[in-house]
């Protein structure tokens, strides 16, 4: 189906313990533990308000946990400076939420912050002549938006939106991918589209991927396994049925 | 034929004339505000408290520049504090949720998190700018070192930075909300809150400072400020009192942009503590 690179698969790339987040006295996730190994694209379901996207929050630290760790390849990510974290452990979130602008400037957003200058100039100030231009090209070509770079990001259409916010976060060349229902807010033909790209951009993925979504077959037909959540606590994995055959 | 004298000098003082000019006023100001209240924008009670209270502070404040006025120019840096800690509280207390909103947001439990405004921030931003334009001018001679020049000057400055700091901070937490998704991304993407948070901050001092660049634009054209005339009436030359007020507007504008650029750092540094939006 589709394979990883630069990682020897089945190392544990990822690792939480007892995750626990609180809000207002309201337990939304609660000793959530699991691995996520190099290679392996990890599905979450369960219904909504059971507290799948708060645990990915959690990984990239956009919230804090009222306890519990996590371990990026055996380091503890509150010891990794948390901006370096988020580029290593990328999030891709239920609305495409573009900056304005073009889709060039959205797709360079992440590395043009690296350059320390403003997304505009990114491409401009590649080390090769063209090597950003390349690699936005590359990106929008593994989404299936090849020609779009120069496009504002007004006109586009839902399913296209999150496919540059898909190619915007694979940009920094993220370990782990996290996935927040990105196809939840489609019709059913760009949901379709959308997980094309979601099967080209996790094969671009150096690592693993963790991919939220309560719709049960989608998990079937993109995941090797999946966890399950009900009232912010994780159950057991199960192995995905199509992966699972297409990575026999 | 003692208590006819007083009532002689009651009708034709100037105290008497203040208050009837105020009363005409209030009465003005009320119905603009029940005119209001046809669009449903209930101004009425606030309105009408904001004028017994504004009367009421001028008619106190005049009381005590009687006194200050005639004393030591020192004297005016404990009343311009005063006024800062003031202002500090009134920008306070405007940003801060109203009661009813805030219980609301406490039962709905997915209500996002109210704005970190805070007294210190409002404080530190308005004396900061209100501060370094005070003794920086005084120090060059801009003002002169007597109360009866820093007091005035002084109010005038620490009042405009007041509003200036009540709308950055009003405009970057609304922009922050309404683009909390956008703000996110951009901190998932791994830029800091100072990066996130730029393009909102940009716009809320941009916008702040509107009122007070069209002041300086159109100083002469569109409107001739009042202070010009008590300098008219004081005997000044009328060249130099036009060249003062441009200066006095300078002044204003300089405390207003540091005002706002003081607010507006301070309060993403809370907003987005940690790389974090607090506000969701």
């Amino acid at each position: 189906m589709y394979t990883f690179v630069g990682m020897p698969e089945n190392a544990t790339l990822l690792r939480a313990e007892g995750l626990r987040r609180e809000v207002a006295g309201r337990e939304l996730v609660r000793e959530a533990s699991f691995t996520l190994r190099s290679g392996e694209v990890v599905a979450v379901t369960g219904p909504s308000g059971a507290g799948k996207s708060t645990l990915l929050r959690l990984l990239n630290r956009l919230d804090e946990p009222a306890g519990g760790a996590v371990w990026l390849q055996g380091r503890d990510t509150r010891e990794i400076e948390v901006r370096e974290l988020r580029r290593r452990v990328g999030l891709v979130m239920q609305g495409a939420n573009l900056f304005p602008g073009s889709v060039a400037e959205n797709v360079g957003y992440g590395p043009s912050l690296m350059k320390t200058a403003p997304a505009g100039r990114w491409r401009d100030e590649a080390e090769q002549p063209g090597e950003a231009v390349g690699l936005v090209e590359d990106l929008l070509a593994t989404v299936g938006l090849a020609g779009y770079a120069e496009r504002d990001v007004a006109g586009l259409s839902g399913g296209e939106a999150q496919r540059v916010s898909l190619a915007r976060t694979l940009a920094n060349h993220p370990q782990v991918l996290l996935l927040d229902e990105p196809t939840s807010s489609l019709d059913e033909a760009a949901k379709r589209v959308v997980e094309e790209a979601l099967r080209a951009a996790m094969a671009k993925v150096e690592g693993a991927c963790l991919l939220v979504t309560h719709d049960a077959a989608q998990a079937a037909r993109l995941a090797h396994r999946t966890l399950k959540m009900q009232d912010g606590v994780l159950r057991d994995s199960v192995l995905c049925g199509e992966a699972e055959r297409g990575s026999r | 034929m003692a208590h006819l004298a007083a009532a002689g000098w009651w009708t034709e003082s100037q105290v008497a004339l203040g208050l009837w000019q105020a009363l005409v006023v209030c009465v003005l100001a009320l119905a603009v505000a029940a005119l209001g209240s046809w669009s449903r924008l209930e101004l009425g009670r606030e309105t009408a408290v904001a004028l017994v209270r504004g009367l009421g502070q001028m008619t106190a404040v005049g009381l005590v520049l009687v006194w200050l006025l005639r004393g030591e120019a020192w004297w005016s840096a404990p009343a311009l504090l005063l006024m800062c800690a003031a202002a500090a509280h009134m920008a306070h207390g405007r940003l801060r949720p109203k009661r009813s909103a805030a219980g609301a947001a406490r039962g709905s439990g997915t209500a996002p998190a109210a704005p970190p405004f805070s007294y210190a921030i409002c404080l530190r931003a308005i004396a900061t700018g209100s501060a370094v334009v005070i003794a920086a001018m005084s120090l060059c001679g801009v003002i002169a070192i007597k109360a009866t020049a820093l007091v005035p000057l002084g109010s005038m400055i620490i009042a405009n930075s007041m509003n200036t700091c009540t709308q950055v901070l009003e405009r970057f937490a609304s922009d922050l909300r309404l683009n909390s998704g956008r703000v996110e991304a951009a901190l998932a993407l791994g830029a800091s809150g100072r990066q996130a948070a730029q393009p909102y901050a940009r716009n809320a001092i941009g916008s702040a400072l509107i009122p007070s660049l069209n002041s300086l634009r159109s100083l002469g054209i569109v409107w001739i400020p009042g202070f010009a005339a008590g300098m008219l009436l004081a005997g000044s030359e009328p060249v130099y009192t036009a060249i003062y007020q441009f200066v006095v507007i300078a002044m204003i504008y300089a405390a207003s942009g540091l005002t706002a650029l003081v607010a507006a750092w301070e309060f993403e540094r809370v907003a987005l503590a940690g790389e974090r939006l607090a506000m969701r």
